[in-house]
């Protein structure tokens, strides 16, 4: 199993890098982490002609955390993301979903923006990104777009980097005020594909009754996806909150495919009992918040 | 075709270099060219880790890195898990002591991820050294003795019971 | 003997100095093969011309190319008669493929990068056929594998005792039960590799081969290639795992590769890769059970009626040992009252089945075990007292079950104490304090479940092994046996044989295993065999060697042989550590040289006897040197067997399973390395654990594997194996010397079993097809509250 040949570009600023891939077009791939685009090139699933390598373009591994959010750049690794201490703070749910990615040795070189692009229906942070209602920067030569997760993700494996651009950054918006998050996930073996994995966030008022719910789901559809349970949650105390009718919910939402290793109905029922498992969570880590958005 | 690149790497404190393609991945670059055949190719879709080894101190699959992406770098084999006199280090020791290893196919792996582990987290608990190996893959020992075998190794590096 | 010595070959595996078959011949050419995509296809064409420009190309063989016996099909290893219909590959397809991955274009290259890209520009024109997948479509015969086997059926086998059908009729209760185990396979973590080296001026060849079975790979390439067997040497050299699947021989690739060295007169190496690997070797496990057994209100059996299909894939290279050791070993521990069993080995268009670690004992063990727990609850009997009740107790030893076993010998078992077994693990794992548990779990809404199973394995099967030992003057000792080694230890386990058989420090001791020029007859490690014996037989060899040494150092003290002990090396009169002479120095004195060469012969000089001018100085039947070799043979195999049980949990929602605890009890006679044998449990169980909740090899109906790597075939991390704790008991074997039984599959056996029995206790319903998956169990969940049966 190795790869077909391949021209390999190596640029140092992003300016060549953007350059390179305006010349190679459709030809051509970005390497960041390489651990998803790797494998498929050495089965030769994958055989781009060029390979653009932004390792070392400087200043693309930054993660910085501001007030409103946290940016992470192309090639900073998962576990940079997943060790950070102000990003931690400032939006759990990248860390709660970090740790089920993969394997730590995978995630010592694997890119959270990279994963964004790969575009998995089970890739963690893209239910993580999808349910921030966060976006990704994509660069090309002379021109730079943002665009927001609901168009981001495209279809299975499908994104909105279009070949000549290289996605340059994700940003995570810290959720609004008094908001707890957490991930549950199923996998058949530790470190494996989420068999169904939920992301949940919710937000509760000063008496610590629901005001806003959401989820967001992987490996239920050909994207992330998204679902509202405000509704279901509304006015109501934090930790007799009705998750069960969100779960319905959720259920009804999702129109999941099967697979070798789970059937359609078993990931919907997943999709219901892992929402509830995932709001009670969110809804205690958002109880014991002292100030907005605490673990 | 493809042009060749010049590859230069620390490997194990040492300068080394090789003229290679780019798609040469680190597992062959490191084997082949090289002649390092400690690392070892289990599945070349880096689930297995057999192929792990450090690049800049962090454990890596070398099956999933082509050699040019890390020129420059500073890599760590298992062979480098030696002391400087070539006897055995903490975590080697104690897959020995441990009867850790059977036909050792998998063992550089285990070496490379532990040492660089025990580097972070020097005093695990039963639960936590489990989860430190849970990324790579053996056929033969049922984990039960690596999972010693990374308790001993921190008990080693600490000087305690050697 | 007897201690958990550390192990002599670690030092270098763990350093970095392992020499696996990819470590060895840098300067080789590379080869790789176009593999069929399809299931079931005749090659109409093949057309290389776009491959002909690739860099680096050295050489493309098809079938075309093939003469004589290389263009024959590969050998029907062991054939029997009711295999009627045994079917080989040849070594490249000739004009039609049986399954995915079958071999059809070789590519030999610089290296496997460009001969990847050779194979990727070579156009094969396929025929596609549909295929038959699956034991269902294999019985309903509406397609064929082969045109010339009806029915899809290699062969079919009947072997009864008593009359299981008359018993069965008249019994008080009788119960009627499906079965059915997946297909996984062994998927050790080195894969095959084949590095061949001719030397055209001496017409040798020299093979290494990750290989199981070395001496019948050097025997089988003889045939192959035309040449005389003592021009062949085959090494296998550090072996990454076997587990079954590297017995099988000559692969496509040991033949082609070989042929190619010759072919070109250069080095070549073939590696294979993860892909290959689950497409091109083989499976195993693969069985659909029908049982029907009568039984009594204490729960005895009367009568056990046992049909069964087993897929054996495309290819039957291995005969039909897997059924028959699941047809035979399926009885485990018990009396049966009359049994009867009938299985079809079928084909179908997917990978040849050939052993597995267990080798159709799993299969077996777990159709038992369900019956078993199924009387326990037809009649509100505890299950382990079931199983008490149907043993084949210590004093009825040796047991003859009146059925032949896969070495076509009676299958009788020799000693056991399978009572004494069941008590020490009832009280391991507190089988009879679990309904408390139970209920506390309860309370906290947890499910939890208790499992028990028990198994036979007939290990040391034949029919031989030998071993050579010899002293050299520096008072090393050399050991070699012909089978083979992947992880068991047999470098450090069959020196302590010879350490303590000798009486020399065990440093002192090296051993060759698995080299055609150290020893030249041998069968294979397989079976649980290595230890029964090449150990036995390195142990008659040692005695003959020592009974030499001091014979001949008796004659230089001028003491009674029977007078003398060896310690640490050196041959002292007991009592009389003044009165002693290293054995280094006997070697020399046995090797009545012209010539002095070392320090050793100079200081023998002093502890030689004058010669009697009128006797040879080599006498008659005598031969120069302290070595000997020795043969183990025994009249049949010797069985060990064990009982593990499992406390699993089951998620209430999710269905996820969780074993928490796993607890084994198994006998395998004399422990010659108490630590070696425990490695090979535990390996053996973490593998009965992704046989249970893991490893499924998933078939389409086009015949695609959709599960070709290790992200989609599930091995078990070390997450997913629990903590296993061991108990063992020692029933020497009466058969050997000693007194070893096998251990090398004991872990595996009953897997299955044992976690099928808990998630059924877990559940309260019952589990009879394994693997079993969350959604799977999520499923039967569903069915059983709905009140339909599967």
């Amino acid at each position: 199993m190795k790869p077909s040949p391949f021209v390999y570009h190596r640029p140092t600023t992003l300016d060549q890098a953007l350059e390179i891939l305006a010349e190679v077009g459709a030809d051509g791939k970005v390497l960041a982490g390489g651990q998803s685009l790797i494998p498929l090139m050495s089965m030769r699933l994958a055989a781009p002609a060029h390979l653009v390598d932004i390792n070392h373009v400087d200043g693309l591994d930054r993660v910085e955390t501001e007030r409103d959010g946290v940016r992470v750049g192309a090639t900073a690794r998962h576990a940079a993301v997943e060790r950070n201490p102000a990003a931690f703070a400032a939006v759990p749910l990248l860390r709660q979903a970090l740790v089920h990615v993969a394997h730590p040795t995978i995630r010592n070189r694997g890119t959270t923006v990279g994963s964004l692009a790969h575009a998995d229906p089970s890739g963690e942070m893209t239910a993580v990104l999808a349910l921030l209602g966060g976006t990704v920067t994509l660069a090309g030569r002379g021109s730079e777009r943002t665009v927001g997760a609901a168009d981001f993700f495209q279809g299975p494996l499908e994104s909105a980097v279009r070949p000549d651009e290289v996605a340059v950054e994700a940003f995570f918006p810290a959720p609004d005020g008094r908001t707890g998050s957490a991930w549950a996930e199923v996998s058949r073996r530790h470190g494996d594909y989420a068999v169904c994995g939920v992301g949940a966030l919710v937000t509760l008022d000063d008496d610590l009754r629901v005001t806003a719910s959401v989820v967001g789901l992987i490996s239920v559809g050909p994207t992330p996806v998204v679902v509202d349970v405000s509704d279901a949650l509304a006015g109501q105390p934090h930790d007799t909150a009705d998750v069960v009718a969100a779960g319905a919910l959720v259920r009804a939402a999702v129109d999941p495919e099967p697979d070798i290793h789970a059937t359609a109905e078993y990931r919907r029922h997943l999709a219901g009992a892992l929402t509830e498992r995932a709001l009670r969570d969110a809804a205690r880590a958002a109880g014991a918040s002292v100030d907005g958005g605490d673990a | 075709m493809t042009e060749g690149h010049q590859v230069a790497l620390t490997v194990n404190g040492v300068p080394r270099a090789a003229h290679v393609p780019a798609r040469r991945l680190l597992s062959d670059f490191l084997r082949h060219d090289l002649g390092l055949t400690g690392t070892h190719v289990g599945c070349e879709h880096g689930v297995c880790g057999a192929c792990t080894v450090l690049v800049d101190g962090r454990p890596v699959r070398s099956c999933l890195l082509f050699a040019v992406s890390v020129d420059g770098a500073s890599v760590t084999t298992v062979e480098g898990c030696c002391e400087p006199d070539g006897s055995l280090g903490p975590v080697q020791q104690a897959f020995w002591d441990c009867h850790g290893l059977q036909c050792g196919f998998c063992t550089p792996g285990f070496v490379t991820t532990i040492t660089a582990y025990l580097e972070e987290n020097p005093e695990p608990t039963e639960d936590e050294a489990r989860e430190a190996i849970a990324g790579n893959l053996c056929r033969c020992t049922g984990y039960q003795n690596i999972v010693a075998s990374v308790l001993r190794a921190a008990d080693l590096r600490r000087g305690v019971g050697a | 003997m007897g201690e958990p010595v550390a192990r002599r070959e670690d030092p270098r595996l763990l350093s970095g100095q392992g020499r696996f078959l990819d470590d060895l011949g840098h300067g080789a050419l590379a080869v790789a093969f176009v593999r069929s995509p399809h299931a079931h296809a005749k090659v109409v064409d093949i057309d290389v011309t776009g491959a002909l420009d690739v860099d680096g190309l050295v050489a493309i063989y098809t079938y075309d190319d093939l003469a004589g016996p290389l263009a024959e099909p590969l050998p029907q290893l062991i054939p029997h008669p009711t295999l009627t219909h045994s079917r080989t590959p040849y070594a490249l397809a000739r004009d039609e493929v049986n399954h995915v991955g079958e071999a059809v274009v070789m590519v030999v290259a610089a290296d496997r990068y460009l001969a990847e890209d050779a194979c990727d520009r070579i156009r094969v024109d396929y025929d596609v056929l549909p295929p038959v997948v699956g034991i269902e479509a294999a019985r309903a015969a509406s397609r064929l594998v082969h045109d010339d086997v009806p029915g899809n059926i290699a062969a079919t086998m009947v072997q009864e005792n008593g009359d299981a059908a008359a018993a069965i009729g008249v019994a008080p209760h009788v119960l009627e039960l499906d079965f059915a185990v997946e297909r996984s396979a062994s998927t050790p973590l080195e894969g095959r590799g084949v590095y061949a080296r001719w030397d055209a001026a001496d017409a040798s060849l020299r093979v290494y081969s990750s290989t199981q079975a070395s001496t019948s790979v050097r025997a089988a390439l003889a045939a192959k290639l035309g040449l005389p067997p003592n021009r062949v040497e085959v090494v296998a050299p550090d072996v990454g795992g076997g587990f079954g699947v590297k017995i099988v021989h000559p692969w496509p690739e040991e033949v082609l590769v070989s042929w190619a060295a010759i072919t070109l007169d250069r080095e070549v190496k073939w590696v294979e890769d993860r892909r290959e690997h689950f497409i091109a070797s083989a499976h195993e496990r693969g069985q659909a059970h029908r049982v029907r057994v009568g039984f009594d209100d204490d729960g005895r059996l009367h009568g056990l009626e046992v049909t069964f299909w087993h897929d054996n894939g495309a290819y039957t290279p291995y005969g039909i040992v897997v059924p028959i050791v699941t047809a035979t070993q399926l009885l485990g521990p018990y009396k049966p009252g009359g049994y009867r069993v009938e299985f079809q080995s079928l084909y179908t268009n997917t990978v040849q089945v050939t052993p597995y670690r267990g080798a159709g004992r799993p299969q077996g063990c777990f159709v038992m075990e369900r019956v078993m727990d199924a009387i326990a609850a037809e009649l509100g009997l505890d299950r382990a007292d079931v199983r008490e009740r149907n043993f084949i107790r210590p004093d009825e030893m040796p047991y003859d079950h009146g059925l032949i076993f896969q070495d076509g010998r009676p299958l009788i078992y020799d000693s056991g104490d399978y009572p004494a077994g069941l008590q020490k693990l009832k009280k391991l794992v507190g089988w009879d304090e679990f309904e408390s548990y139970r209920a506390q779990a309860r309370a906290e809404g947890r499910r939890v479940g208790i499992g028990i199973a028990c198994y036979v394995e007939g290990t040391g099967v034949g029919p031989y092994e030998g071993g050579w030992v010899k002293v050299e003057t520096d008072g090393s000792v050399l050991v070699a046996t012909g089978l083979t080694t992947q992880g068991q230890g047999h470098q450090t386990a069959f020196a302590q044989v010879a350490a303590d058989i000798l009486g020399v420090p065990l440093e002192r001791v090296t051993v060759i295993t698995g080299d055609t020029r150290r020893f030249g007859y041998a069968v294979g490690t397989f079976a649980s065999r290595a230890m029964v014996m090449s150990g036995n037989a390195i142990a008659a060899a040692a005695r003959t060697v020592r009974e030499k040494a001091l014979r001949i150092a008796g004659e230089s003290l001028e003491a009674d042989p029977r007078d003398l002990e060896i310690v640490g090396g050196v041959v002292q009169v007991r009592g009389v550590p003044t009165a002693s002479i290293p054995l280094s120095t006997v070697a020399v004195l046995s090797n009545p040289l012209r010539y002095a060469f070392d320090a050793e012969s100079a200081r023998a000089t002093q502890f030689a006897m004058p010669a009697d001018p009128d006797k040879p100085p080599v006498a008659d039947g005598d031969s120069p040197g302290l070595e000997a070799t020795g043969f183990y043979s025994p009249p049949r195999a010797t069985f060990a067997n064990g009982m593990h049980a499992a406390v699993v949990e089951t998620d209430p929602e999710t269905a996820e399973i969780r074993i928490l605890r796993y607890c084994v009890v198994h006998d395998c006679g004399t422990l010659v390395n108490p630590r070696i044998v425990e490695g090979q449990v535990h390996g053996g169980v973490a593998q009965g654990v992704g046989g249970a909740l893991y490893e499924r090899m998933a078939y389409d109906s086009d015949g695609q594997l959709l599960n070709a790597s290790f992200m989609d075939f599930l091995m078990p991390y070390s997450t997913e194996v629990p903590t296993i704790e061991t108990d063992h008991l020692e029933t020497p074997s009466p058969l050997n010397p000693l007194g070893i039984k096998g251990a090398g599959e004991a872990g595996v056996i009953p897997g299955m079993a044992v976690l099928a029995s808990a998630i059924s206790d877990a559940e309260g319903f019952t589990v009879t097809r394994m693997p079993i998956s969350p959604s799977e169990l999520f499923h039967l969940r569903r069915s059983h509250e709905e009140g339909t049966s599967r």
